[in-house]
């Protein structure tokens, strides 16, 4: 099992190099001078230059891409362009809201999806089944916005329970974040309850109809043990597996969620950046979230070993 | 995962039917995705003629509710939102299309290459790995945040991050493809490399790739509205149904109109192409069919 990870964990590396690079030489490959389209069309020649100052960009190439390269390694994702803060402490100032927002939806749509997943499998071609598979549907369709704003319209300005905008950080007490994040969560959860609800299904569906789930009926186990602790365990590898593809749905959702909910989280330091066209934030951030999804996906393939004996050999 | 196709249709008295009726009540989510599509295809082209200007500012008519005369409401610069919301529609599907036939173009050549040559694989398969860890949205504003914003720069960033997905499905078809013995004995009587690619390959990979290239279409619709509600999308004069959301956020509260109605365009769109995605899959793919 040891080995097993080891085996995960090394392969990381070779991916997160990749996703280095490819930002690295983003900015350098990129047709036109980034300089000028960074500092607008109104910029002058002066500004421009201050701005290929800052990005190192009259540097040797090997040379930028070298203390590139040595500042990621200490953890310097760069400095903003025109807060001339670190990268890094941007990030501090926003992950809060966005580490909640996160684990909130990703509770919400486990909590929510995997028994809508089970239940239709077990009634397959019923009704309950009809409904869940026709949200399934419809979760992948409507876009993450227009789920916030129908929430937000009806449950916050019709009926008036719960916050239209805005994020109460944890300091402030934990009843006013939940209430807070409730809406974010579930606009943002509904795609991913789609994914997590349909492949749970299909994923029962195939373990339904084997032998031994026969057997266990046959001998007398009751339902809910079946369905529990014979089908839905067997059934597990593709549904986490799922969790983690999703995850980076969830990622491109924060970005948009928070914009919609006015959160002052990652995705707003995102947005801000695109509005100044702050490339070095933007660079930070793309390797934040990909080491982040990694970081889940190996979490994930560690998680199996749980459900999977055979892996752990 | 069939979702609304019925694997066991009804035993109808086949011989009054024709066949196309009979595929088509067999294939019922096609037909309504296709349906749909081909309603608003109409609607996109003939923009011009169904609604007026998209950009006329008429200051009088600010923020007024959906009437006769205004069928989807006002913005806050008095510009009608349903003719900004039919011009939107051409926006959407140029998108969709454009990044759906560039992402399977590119994604079939790069994947027929990988699976064909091992050597290209190993290097090639670790780059799309790197890509495919960075969530889409944020490479394409990477790409927009370095270039001048335009339509056509927005379906190239788009259309970036959804290579990956297309070259691994075309690589594992390539592979298992490869490994029958039809193309050993094509090797074996000499057959050309490019002609074992084009004559015997290719063709595999067409079914999963078609059923992909909807789903990278919907994809790609998705990913602009999100991308121009972020304000990193198609420049602010074009209207399309992410720039109408986007502005309409300040007014969300009064005039929630400007956004629900692009919305609900935007989900029935991406609805009806999902639709056509799941029942070519499921007709393409019987076996996956009858397990769901």
């Amino acid at each position: 099992m040891t080995t097993y990870i080891l085996r995960r964990l090394l392969a990381t590396i070779p991916v997160m190099a990749v996703v280095a690079l490819f930002v690295f030489f983003l900015l350098h490959l990129t047709p036109g001078d980034p300089a000028a389209v960074i500092a607008g069309d109104d910029a002058s020649p002066a500004e421009i230059d201050g701005i290929r100052k800052k990005l190192g960009l009259d540097r040797p190439i090997w040379e930028q891409f070298g203390l590139y390269v040595w500042n990621l390694l200490r953890g310097d994702l760069g400095t903003s362009i025109f807060s001339n803060l670190p990268v890094m402490t941007l990030v501090k100032q926003r992950l809060e809201p966005s580490l909640v927002l996160a684990v909130a939806t990703l509770t919400v749509a486990v909590v929510l999806a995997i028994p809508m997943g089970v239940l239709a499998a077990w009634k397959a071609r019923s009704t309950i089944d009809r409904v869940v598979m026709g949200f399934s549907v419809l979760g992948f369709a409507v876009p993450v916005f227009l789920v916030g704003y129908l929430l937000i319209y009806v449950f916050a300005i019709q009926l008036r329970w719960l916050p239209v905008q805005g994020y109460q950080p944890l300091a402030n007490g934990i009843g006013g974040t939940l209430r807070s994040i409730t809406l974010p969560a579930l606009a943002l959860g509904m795609t991913y309850m789609a994914l997590i609800a349909r492949i749970t299904r299909a994923s029962m569906l195939e373990v339904l109809s084997e032998d031994y789930i026969r057997t266990a009926r046959a001998k007398g186990v009751a339902t809910s043990g079946v369905l529990l602790r014979h089908a839905l365990k067997n059934a597990a590898v593709p549904i986490v597996t799922v969790i983690g593809i999703g995850f980076a749905l969830l990622i491109s959702g924060v970005v948009i969620t928070e914009t919609v909910f006015n959160i002052p989280g990652l995705g707003r330091l995102t947005v801000d950046a695109i509005l100044k066209r702050d490339y070095p934030i933007i660079q930070g951030l793309i390797i934040l979230f990909a080491a982040s999804k990694v970081l889940v996906n190996l979490l994930i393939d560690i998680s199996y070993t749980l459900f999977d004996p055979r892996i752990r050999q | 995962m069939a979702i609304v196709a019925d694997p066991l249709p009804a035993p109808v008295s086949t011989r009054q039917r024709s066949g196309t009726i009979r595929w088509m009540s067999r294939h019922k989510t096609i037909v309504v995705g296709l349906v749909i599509l081909a309603a608003l295809s109409v609607v996109a082209i003939a923009a011009p003629w169904l609604a007026g200007d998209p950009l006329q500012f008429e200051p009088t008519n600010r923020l007024k509710k959906p009437s006769a005369e205004f069928w989807f409401g006002t913005d806050q610069f008095g510009r009608d939102v349903y003719s900004r919301v039919v011009h939107g529609a051409r926006i959407s599907l140029i998108v969709g299309l454009c990044v759906a036939a560039l992402a399977t173009f590119l994604g079939l050549v790069i994947g027929v290459l990988c699976g064909y040559y091992r050597r290209v694989d190993a290097i090639v398969m670790r780059f799309m790995d790197g890509m495919m860890s960075i969530p889409a949205i944020l490479l394409a504003i990477a790409l927009i945040t370095l270039m001048k914003a335009s339509l056509f720069i927005v379906i190239v960033a788009i259309t970036i991050p959804e290579i990956p997905r297309v070259v691994r499905l075309v690589r594992s078809v390539v592979l298992s493809v490869r490994a029958r013995p039809f193309i050993d004995a094509a090797i074996a009587s000499g057959t050309r490399n490019s002609v074992i690619m084009m004559r015997h390959i290719l063709p595999n990979t067409a079914a999963p790739l078609i059923v992909q290239a909807t789903y990278v279409c919907a994809s790609a619709i998705l990913t602009e509205a999100g991308l121009s509600f972020l304000g990193a999308g198609t420049p602010p004069e074009i209207p399309s149904w992410g720039n109408v959301i986007s502005l309409g956020r300040t007014f969300f509260q009064i005039a929630p109109w400007i956004i629900f109605f692009p919305g609900l365009c935007l989900a029935i769109t991406v609805l009806a192409i999902n639709l056509v995605g799941d029942g070519l899959r499921d007709m393409l793919d019987p076996r996956i069919a009858r397990r769901m």
